[in-house]
């Protein structure tokens, strides 16, 4: 039990999608215009990930692995994650149009969203490591954990991200630097504070 | 037809690079930066793959149905990024743990899926394969600077070797650590981005 909470702790703020591994970065800077918009993506991205992410697992532990065909687990992980974007997409369009308005491209886009992929590959790579690194992902649980945890992570800096950018609109920023310059530079600066959380011992 | 072929490769490097002005890619394109080695296979890598990806798909444009596009797409990416993966653990084993999951992300690149959704589906396979070395060189170019930077301040290294002579540390010289961290890969894009706006005015936002 204690590792399941440790684990969730550690994927979102020491080891944080966006901030320590950059996974995720085109949807998170071209849709972090305003808050709103943000928290709808940031929801979606939560949701799928908690959806493929155990799903890859099962399919790494019990169908790839024992038959010896890991090399093909970047092309089924893939399908798995198309897969389930296609059907949020359209559970999204059916009860929220709105929200599905303001995502537009985005939301198909997910599936080539480096965050989930990634996930599943560190999930890939974290199967094998000793039961006592907290990161590590021994069993199913363990997977909805990190599966979890990385994704609020990556909701958490996306919003936060839009908050400050909202209120960038109104700065004397260097003509050259404005829009995806600046952008940078800012998740630089939240990238160094959330080194802060790398000391912390969980 | 030559001029048009001749554009499809040289755009992407400077005046619409994939990097900069389109903002794809940009997950593996910081993350790998620490080092110039695995930077420069990264961007071979990618090279070969859009190159590929795109010849393949611009042959199979006419044969696709539309609704299910994207999955074709991905699995034929997918397909090329495996066997670059398994060819990379073969012969070049250090990096590609060095890479380590950021080879199986080629699959997500957004420079990947972009080429193919805005130039292979509309072009002839010789035009796509132009426009896919130049999009994978614009892409290295940029991995090769802020590698370069990076490495150079970080460690006083470059491809590995010593750069900065001995005497300089004795000096009291120090590498800048924070170089290697994270964010500095971000601050970095974003000079360069900077940099080519000042060059490029016409791509200033308003």
């Amino acid at each position: 039990m204690e590792h399941f909470f440790s684990l969730f702790v550690r994927s979102i703020f020491v080891d944080n999608m966006v901030f320590a591994f950059f996974l995720g970065m085109c949807s998170f800077l071209a849709v972090s215009k305003n808050v709103k918009t943000a928290l709808g993506l940031g929801a979606a991205v939560i949701f799928v990930q908690f959806i493929t992410l155990p799903v890859n697992y099962l399919l790494q532990t019990k169908v790839l692995d024992p038959m010896g065909l890991g090399f093909l687990s970047f092309i089924l992980f893939i399908a798995v994650i198309a897969g389930i974007v296609q059907l949020v997409e359209m559970i999204v369009e059916k009860f929220s149009p709105s929200l599905y308005n303001s995502l537009g491209i985005f939301l198909p886009l997910i599936a080539v969203n480096c965050a989930i992929m990634g996930g599943s590959l560190f999930m890939q790579q974290r199967i094998g490591m000793d039961p006592d690194n907290t990161q590590a992902i021994t069993c199913f649980g363990d997977s909805i954990a990190f599966a979890l945890g990385s994704g609020i992570g990556w909701a958490l800096a996306i919003v936060c991200l839009a908050a400050i950018r909202e209120k960038m609109e109104y700065c004397d920023i260097p003509k050259p630097l404005k829009g995806v310059g600046i952008t940078f530079i800012t998740v630089g600066l939240m990238a160094m504070a959330f080194m802060c959380f790398s000391g912390l011992s969980i | 037809m030559a001029n048009k072929n001749n554009e499809a490769l040289k755009q992407p490097m400077w005046a619409n690079n994939p990097v900069l002005v389109q903002i794809l890619g940009i997950c593996s394109a910081l993350a790998v930066t620490a080092q110039l080695k695995p930077a420069i296979v990264m961007g071979l890598s990618v090279t070969i793959i859009v190159a590929m990806a795109n010849v393949i798909i611009s042959l199979l444009r006419n044969t696709i149905p539309n609704r299910i596009r994207i999955i074709i797409q991905l699995v034929v990416v997918a397909a090329l990024v495996t066997i670059v993966s398994e060819i990379l653990k073969a012969f070049a084993y250090d990096v590609s743990v060095q890479l380590s999951v950021y080879v199986g992300l080629i699959i997500t690149n957004c420079i990947l899926m972009g080429r193919l959704e805005a130039f292979a589906m509309q072009n002839g396979p010789w035009a796509s394969f132009l426009d896919g070395i130049g999009n994978g060189l614009g892409y290295a170019a940029i991995l090769i600077v802020v590698a370069f930077v990076r490495e150079l301040f970080g460690s006083g290294t470059l491809f590995g070797f010593q750069v900065v002579p001995q005497c300089f540390y004795e000096a009291g010289y120090l590498n800048n650590g924070l170089m290697i961290m994270p964010p500095m890969a971000l601050v970095l894009v974003g000079c360069v981005i900077w940099f080519h706006r000042a060059k490029n005015k016409d791509l200033q936002e308003n």
